[in-house]
C-alpha cells in the first residue's frame, strides 16, 4: 500500500502498472499530499470532473507517485461551491493545472498565489466553463455574445496591423504579435488581456515572442525581461492550441476516442495511444495477448528511437551544425519509411487500440528492423564521436540551460529533461508493465542539467532502445493470437493508464457513465511539470540560447493545451 | 573535421525527384500571372503557422527539409518572418485562440501571397472538428489556395501541396512550375 493514512482507504485499479485510488474529503487533500511529498513523492496529474448529474458534486482527482506506485485521491467537491486547498505549495507544478481545473470547470483552489486564467483566452467568457455538462446548452442561449463566429468579417484591419506588427530582425526570434502587454488591439485583445508580471528598472527591456513563432515550431507566448543580452526572467503564456479535446472525447465512441488521443501530441502518439489503451482494459479488466504487448513496446521504443533522433538533428543545427540536422535526418527518414512500410503508418498512429493491436508482424518484418538497429547503431555512434570532438558544439551545450537536480526535485521536473538533472524516475524501470518487466530497462540519468546532459541522456536511451527493440524481436511471438477487441466499456468505471513516452510519462484517465460512455477523459502530458523549469533553465543565459534551450527540452504545446 | 568530410562523403546524395504538381488539390483557380509564378518558382519564401494542430503535420513539414525531400534544393525555403514570405502553410484546426493571430499573419505577409492548408484538420477540421475552441479547416479563417490532405500528410504530398500552388493551373500546365532536377 502506497499511501497511509486513517482517512484514506485504497483499493487497487489495474494490473498493468501499480495503481490505487480512494475517496477522500477536500480537507485531508493537503495532509496527504505533504506525507508523499516528505516521502520523495510526486505529481503526475490534476483533473476535475463533472458529477453533479450521479452525485450532486463535482469532483477533483490528483494523481501522485511514490516509489511504490501511483495513487489516484479522489476528492468530491460541494455542486454549489467547488473548492480545495491548493496544493502548489507542496507540488508547484499542481500551479498551472489548478489554474487550467479552473478555467475547464470552476474548481477553485483556496489559498493559490497565483489565479490567473491559464488554458482560456477570448473564446469563451470567465463563469462559463466548457468541461461542466451543461456548457454547450448555456452557450446556446447567449451563443451570439459568447461565440463570435470564425468566418465573415475581418475584425482588424490593415492599419491596426501595421501598428502591432513589427519585425524582429534576429532569425532566431519571433514576430511579436501582441503589443507590450497593454492588450489594446481589439475587442478580443481585451478580452485576453494577461497580467504578465513586470521586471523593473534601470536597463531593463521586454521581449515578446509569439504566438506565432519564427520556425517550424507550435505557437506560444514567451516574454522575455532582459538587461542588455542577458535573461532576467521569461514568462510563458500557452493555451494557443487549446482545441477542445477533452470536451471532444464527451462524444466519442471508445474506438473514436482512441484515435483522437492519438492526436493530443503527435510526437507522442503510440505513448497516448498504449496509456489510453491501459486505461480502458483496466476498467473492463482485460488483458492483451502478450504478442499485443510486445508489440506495443516495439512501436513504443521506435518512436523513441524516431523522436530522439530528429531532437539530436536540431540540437546540431541550432549550434550552426547544419551538418548534424543533414544526418540525424537521413537516419529519421530511414526509420520512418520502414515504420510506413512494416506497421501502414510514418509515426505510427492508430495502431495500438483498446484490447490489443492493428499490426502484422513477420519473419521479414523482423529482418528489416534487426538490420535497422545495427545500422542505426553504427551510424549514431560515429555522429556521437563527432558532436563529442566538435569544440564548437560542446562550448555551446555545456552549462547552457542548466536545471540543477535541487530544483528539478524541487519543482517536479520529470520525464527525459528530469534524468538529465538527476531525477532517477522512467515508469519503464519503476513500475515496469509487461512486457517491459522482462526486459530489465537501462535507466539513463545525467547529474549537470545543462543542453549537454540533455544531449547525453537522448544518445544513451537512443541506445537503449534500440537494444530492447532487438531484445523484444527475440521474444515475439509471429502467430496472431486472436485479440479480444474491447467493444464498450462497463458503467461508471475508472481507469487511469500511464506510459513512458519518449518525453517523459504520459497519463490518460478514463471515467464512463451510467451507459459506459466516455464522460470523462484526461490525457496527462509531461510537459505540463516540464514548461515552468524552461523558465528557470533560461535565466541568466543569453538570449540567442533561448532557441538552444527550448529545443534541448522540446515540450509539447498541443499537449499541455488540449 | 576529418570525421565530418568523411561521413559526409560516405552519406552521398539522398535527393530524390521531386514530385509533380497535382492539379486536384487546388481549392480555387490560380490568381497570380504566369510571370509572378515564374519568379516564384525560382524562389519561394514560406511562412509555416501552425494554428492549431497536434503537431503531427509539423514533423512532416520538417521531413520536407531533409535530405531525400530536399526543399531548399528547389530554392523553397522556410523563413523567419511574414514580411519576407510568398506562401503560408497553415495547419489546422485554426483553434480559436488563435484566430487572430493567424489573421494577422495572413495581413502581414505581402501581396501577392499564397496560402497552402496542410493535413485533414487543416482542410476540414478533422477530428477536432469545430467547437467551442475550434474554427475548423483554415479556409474558415483566412483564404485558401491549396489543400493538402492526411494525417499527416507525407512530406512528397506537401511538397506536391507547394508545387501545386506555384503552378500556373489550368491555363497554361506546360510552361511552368520549377524543373525537377
Amino acid at each position: 500500500m502506497p499511501i497511509k493514512h486513517p482517512n484514506l482507504k485504497l483499493t487497487r485499479m489495474t494490473d498493468a502498472v501499480p495503481a490505487w485510488s480512494g475517496n477522500i474529503a477536500p480537507d485531508d487533500l493537503y495532509a496527504i499530499c505533504q506525507q508523499v511529498r516528505e516521502g520523495g513523492g510526486r505529481l503526475v496529474a490534476l483533473w476535475g470532473s463533472d458529477a453533479r448529474q450521479q452525485s450532486n458534486a463535482f469532483m477533483l482527482h490528483v494523481t501522485l507517485i511514490n516509489e511504490s506506485g501511483l495513487v489516484c485521491l479522489n476528492v468530491k467537491l460541494a455542486a454549489e461551491q467547488p473548492v480545495y486547498p491548493d496544493i502548489s505549495r507542496i507540488f508547484p507544478a499542481a500551479s498551472r493545472m489548478q489554474r487550467a481545473a479552473y478555467d475547464m470547470l470552476g474548481l477553485y483552489a483556496q489559498e493559490g498565489h497565483d489565479h490567473r486564467k491559464w488554458l482560456r483566452h477570448a473564446s469563451w467568457h470567465s463563469g462559463s466553463f466548457p468541461l461542466r455538462k451543461d456548457f454547450e446548452q448555456l452557450n446556446q442561449d447567449e451563443k451570439s455574445q459568447s461565440l463570435p463566429p470564425c468566418r465573415g468579417k475581418d475584425r482588424m484591419g490593415v492599419e491596426e496591423v501595421d501598428q502591432l506588427v513589427s519585425d524582429v530582425s534576429t532569425p532566431s526570434l519571433a514576430l511579436p504579435l501582441q503589443g507590450g502587454g497593454d492588450g489594446s488591439a481589439g475587442l478580443n485583445d481585451e478580452q485576453d488581456a494577461y497580467p504578465f508580471v513586470q521586471v523593473e528598472g534601470q536597463g531593463v527591456h521586454e521581449i515578446p515572442v509569439g504566438p506565432v513563432h519564427a520556425g517550424i515550431i507550435e505557437p506560444g507566448h514567451f516574454r522575455f525581461s532582459i538587461i542588455g543580452e542577458r535573461v532576467l526572467r521569461l514568462e510563458e503564456r500557452l493555451g494557443y492550441v487549446h482545441k477542445g479535446i477533452e470536451k471532444r472525447f464527451e462524444s466519442m465512441s471508445l474506438q473514436q476516442g482512441a484515435k483522437l488521443v492519438g492526436r493530443v501530441s503527435g510526437d507522442s502518439t503510440v505513448a497516448y495511444a498504449w496509456a489510453y489503451a491501459m486505461a480502458a482494459e483496466s476498467i473492463a479488466a482485460v488483458t492483451p495477448p502478450k504478442r499485443a504487448l510486445w508489440l506495443r513496446a516495439l512501436l513504443l521504443e521506435r518512436e523513441r528511437v524516431m523522436n530522439h533522433l530528429g531532437d539530436l538533428g536540431y540540437l546540431g543545427n541550432d549550434v550552426a551544425l547544419a551538418f548534424g540536422f543533414a544526418q540525424f535526418w537521413i537516419l529519421k527518414e530511414q526509420v520512418l519509411r520502414n515504420n510506413a512500410k512494416l506497421f501502414g503508418h510514418r509515426y505510427l498512429m492508430d495502431k495500438i487500440v483498446p484490447g490489443g493491436v492493428k499490426v502484422d508482424f513477420n519473419a521479414e518484418s523482423k529482418r528489416i528492423i534487426e538490420e535497422e538497429c545495427a545500422m542505426l547503431q553504427r551510424e549514431v555512434n560515429t555522429l556521437r564521436g563527432i558532436y563529442e570532438e566538435h569544440s564548437g558544439l560542446q562550448d555551446r551545450f555545456i552549462a547552457t540551460g542548466i536545471v540543477t537536480p535541487k530544483l528539478a526535485d524541487q519543482l517536479g521536473l520529470c520525464g527525459l529533461a528530469g534524468r538529465a538533472s538527476a531525477q532517477a524516475w522512467d515508469a519503464r524501470v519503476q513500475f515496469a508493465c509487461a512486457p517491459y518487466d522482462k526486459l530489465d530497462v537501462k535507466m539513463a540519468t545525467y547529474r549537470n542539467g545543462d543542453v549537454a546532459a540533455r544531449a547525453i541522456v537522448r544518445f544513451d536511451e537512443l541506445f537503449e532502445s534500440l537494444r530492447l527493440q532487438r531484445e523484444i524481436l527475440a521474444n515475439l511471438i509471429y502467430e496472431n493470437e486472436t485479440a479480444t477487441p474491447l467493444e464498450k466499456l462497463p458503467a461508471n468505471g475508472f481507469g487511469i493508464g500511464m506510459v513512458e513516452g519518449w518525453r517523459g510519462e504520459v497519463m490518460v484517465a478514463i471515467h464512463t457513465d451510467a451507459e459506459g460512455n466516455l464522460t470523462r477523459v484526461h490525457p496527462h502530458d509531461p510537459s505540463w511539470q516540464n514548461w515552468p523549469l524552461l523558465e528557470h533553465a533560461v535565466i541568466d543565459n543569453i538570449v540567442p540560447d533561448f532557441p538552444l534551450i527550448n529545443k534541448s527540452f522540446n515540450l509539447s504545446y498541443s499537449g499541455q493545451d488540449l | 573535421m576529418y570525421q565530418i568530410l568523411k561521413q559526409i562523403i560516405k552519406t552521398g546524395i539522398k535527393t530524390e525527384t521531386p514530385p509533380q504538381a497535382d492539379e486536384s488539390m487546388r481549392l480555387i483557380e490560380q490568381r497570380l500571372q504566369q510571370e509572378i509564378l515564374q519568379a516564384f518558382g525560382g524562389a519561394l519564401a514560406i511562412r509555416m503557422v501552425d494554428a492549431g494542430s497536434c503537431n503531427g503535420c509539423e514533423l512532416e513539414i520538417h521531413a520536407v527539409n531533409n535530405a531525400y525531400y530536399n526543399i531548399e534544393g528547389l530554392g523553397i525555403k522556410f523563413v523567419a518572418s511574414p514580411r519576407h514570405a510568398d506562401l503560408l502553410l497553415v495547419t489546422g484546426p485554426v483553434s480559436r485562440h488563435m484566430e487572430i493571430a493567424l489573421k494577422r499573419t495572413y495581413d502581414a505577409t505581402p501581396e501577392p501571397k499564397l496560402v497552402v492548408a496542410i493535413g485533414d484538420c487543416g482542410c476540414d477540421g478533422g477530428i477536432f472538428g469545430e467547437s467551442y475552441a475550434s474554427c475548423g479547416k483554415v479556409s474558415n479563417v483566412i483564404p485558401v489556395d491549396v489543400v493538402v490532405s492526411g494525417c499527416p500528410p507525407t512530406p512528397t504530398a506537401i511538397l506536391q501541396g507547394i508545387l501545386t500552388a506555384i503552378s500556373a493551373g489550368h491555363a497554361a500546365q506546360k510552361t511552368t512550375g520549377p524543373k525537377p532536377k
